[in-house]
């Protein structure tokens, strides 16, 4: 009998995946847990000789294994969602065993780090300067610029060494690739890893994961372990984050690993200068450091520059999440719109109502509207419209969803999660909640206990009006944006902004 | 906390040095499902930190807490995306199910975005939950 392939993807785990390999087993199966293809709403799905079944449960098994089974999608490779991809940082999603170091070599793994390492450090740096490949944590700063910048750093006595630190606080809402990468194809991380360390000269490494990950935590550490050998003398150290969300901008990262509270620093200091313990230091998303094994491979640099428009090059593993029928993991070269990616692809709403909103980049993200599904997937395109591409997560809300309650909500999240450090994030969300809470409420009339009293001399006795408050909410935002010292507080007015300026009506009358 | 002497247990695992501040007390969290007064106090003399350093470090992360909670504790996402799927609508079933017997943590983001409302216990993930699974999840704890 032929073998049966299920995920042990975290998503699929949490759809049931376990009991279901166990059925097939207890029916005389042999089971191979693979990584997911990334069509989250048919998981668990179920590989028999490249035929998919999906959303497969134990009572399906005795169907599939006859063939008969409803569940039944065909090819899955053929499968539109899947054909129509372009997958370089996930090529191997769905194919290979997670901590299979066979699976890895036979599809191409560490042939790129035996490369890199027969290059001299410049030349990998060049190679990945001419791919230009840009951060895929948010900021889109070159990739090659920031290696340059740790290559070139000098060494002192309070500095003596070179760290490679990859960003796994995928703490957005909306967004779940890099968990998917490090569950499903951990070794190409560590690869991309170890070939950053040869470029730059580093020879420890640390990857920052949040807690909420159990699963990406536990295949890291055993795929370390695994591949230590091939990455020496290059060492690598997992790290578990403890629930804070500003931990993922990558001064507070560093802080913590350094055991201390995940508190923002100033820039500058850059980190690719003085970074992790004061020492020169590349911080970079765990997407930016996993397309490097195919930017490495031979002409890898060239086609992933040829791929995307302007100076967004090479793909993007977008997530589509939220009320979206067919959501999941789509990797495609930049320049594709929201319309294609939320009608073609995603098959619209999971509610099969009307989209209302769709926020781009989590929870700093703004919202947009339908109106502007034409933009085009580009960093500078975005940017352009008041929005942000982010980690590259897409949230889809329908037309029951409140914006008026989602503003509120991220100055909410914003105090709840601020590090405390600059005042205009840490005071400046408070105040936020307290301002639209005014405004949905259709204003204040007078002063209210505090502000009559008589030692409040500066306290304003008379109401305000709907514009007063509103005009106190765009100078709020635009202090927070331009005085915070990170995205957090920098950020967190574009969702409240582009709420307000596209769904007024949400903010009461 | 059940002793001084497990506690000197964990640690002897660490170097002596303030990077091992966040393992140790992930270490401890589990091991005593809290960080206490008397927690902080032998960490803090054995990474040779104050007090109050360490402290600051407990009391900033919300994996971390003052005091054991000895219920068993859902881990619900009540993020954008699941609020985009429709979490809100079921919290109020789920903390009338779980009265003061389970509690019901907030959490933002189990990275199950696409399958939202999402829910954690332990390191059990559960997705595409509606009010009765989840109702269902609580009484089962």
């Amino acid at each position: 009998m032929s073998t049966v392939r299920i995920s042990d993807d975290a998503l699929a785990l949490a759809c049931g995946a376990d009991a279901l390999a166990a059925a097939f087993e207890a029916a005389g199966c042999t089971v191979e847990r693979v990584s997911s293809w990334g069509m989250h709403w048919l998981e668990p799905l179920v590989e028999i000789d490249g035929h998919g079944f999906g959303p497969a449960g134990v009572d399906d098994v005795a169907a599939i294994l006859a063939g008969t089974s409803d569940k039944a999608i065909g090819r899955i490779a053929d499968h539109p969602f899947i054909a129509g991809q372009q997958r370089l940082t996930f090529a191997r999603a769905g194919k290979t065993r997670p901590l299979s170091l066979e699976d890895y070599a036979v599809t191409g793994g560490w042939a790129s780090l035996a490369r890199a390492r027969a290059m001299t450090p410049g030349d990998v740096l060049a190679q990945v300067l001419q791919s230009g490949l840009r951060g895929r944590g948010g900021a889109g700063f070159p990739a090659g610029i920031k290696w340059q910048t740790v290559a070139n750093a000098p060494l002192g006595p309070t500095h003596p060494c070179k760290y490679v630190v990859c960003n796994a606080d995928e703490g957005d809402s909306g967004t779940f690739a890099d968990r998917m990468l490090m569950e499903g194809d951990p070794f190409q991380l560590i690869e991309g890893m170890a070939i950053a360390a040869h470029a730059v000269g580093a020879d420890q490494g640390y990857i920052y994961v949040r807690s909420e990950y159990p699963h990406a935590i536990a295949k890291l550490r055993a795929a370390i372990a695994l591949a230590a050998e091939q990455i020496a003398p290059f060492r690598l150290e997992v790290r578990v984050g403890a629930g804070a969300y500003v931990c993922g901008e990558e001064t507070s990262l560093l802080n913590s690993i350094e055991g201390k509270r995940g508190e923002v620093r100033a820039k500058p200091p850059l980190p690719a200068l003085e970074g992790l313990f004061g020492c020169p230091t590349v911080v970079n998303n765990v997407l930016t450091l996993a397309a490097i094994p195919h930017i490495l491979s031979e002409g890898g640099a060239s086609l992933y520059a040829r791929l995307g428009i302007d100076r967004s090059k090479g793909t993007m593993p977008i997530q589509l999440a939220g009320n979206i029928r067919r959501g999941g993991l789509y990797e495609t070269a930049f320049g594709i719109t929201l319309r294609a990616l939320i009608h073609d692809i995603g098959g619209g709403t999971a509610s099969a109502r009307p989209v209302k909103a769709v926020q781009v980049g989590g929870p700093l993200g703004a919202y947009i509207p339908p109106s502007q599904f034409d933009l085009p997937f580009d960093y500078e395109a975005y940017a352009r419209a008041d929005a942000l591409i982010g980690h590259g997560g897409i949230t889809v809300f329908d037309d029951s969803a409140d914006m008026g309650a989602m503003a509120r909500f991220a100055f909410a999240f914003c105090a709840a999660e601020s590090c405390g450090k600059c005042t205009p994030c840490r005071i400046g969300s408070t105040r936020g909640v307290e301002v639209i809470d005014r405004i949905r409420a259709g204003g204040k009339a007078g002063a209210d206990a505090v502000e009559a009293l008589p030692q409040m001399h500066n306290a304003r006795k008379a109401g305000r009006s709907r514009e007063e408050d509103l005009a106190l909410l765009a100078d709020l935002a635009e202090t927070m944006q331009s005085a915070s010292l990170c995205a957090l507080g920098g950020f967190t007015p574009y969702p409240v902004m582009s709420a307000l300026k596209h769904w007024p009506e949400d903010f009461g009358q | 906390m059940s002793g001084a002497a497990s506690l000197d247990a964990i640690l002897a695992d660490f170097a002596p040095e303030q990077a091992s501040l966040l393992p140790i007390l992930h270490e401890v969290q589990a091991a005593f499902g809290c960080v206490d007064a008397a927690a902080e106090a032998g960490i803090a003399r054995y990474l040779n930190l104050s007090r109050a350093e360490v402290h600051g470090v407990v009391s900033f992360y919300h994996d971390f807490t003052p005091m054991a909670d000895p219920r068993p504790c859902v881990q619900l996402c009540r993020a954008e995306a699941c609020q985009a799927r429709g979490v809100d609508a079921l919290v109020a079933a789920a903390e009338a199910a779980a009265g003061s017997r389970v509690r019901i943590k907030t959490v933002y983001c189990l990275g199950l975005c696409s399958a939202g409302p999402a829910a954690r216990v332990g390191d059990t993930l559960y997705a595409r939950l509606d009010e009765a699974a989840l109702v269902d999840l609580v009484n089962k704890l």
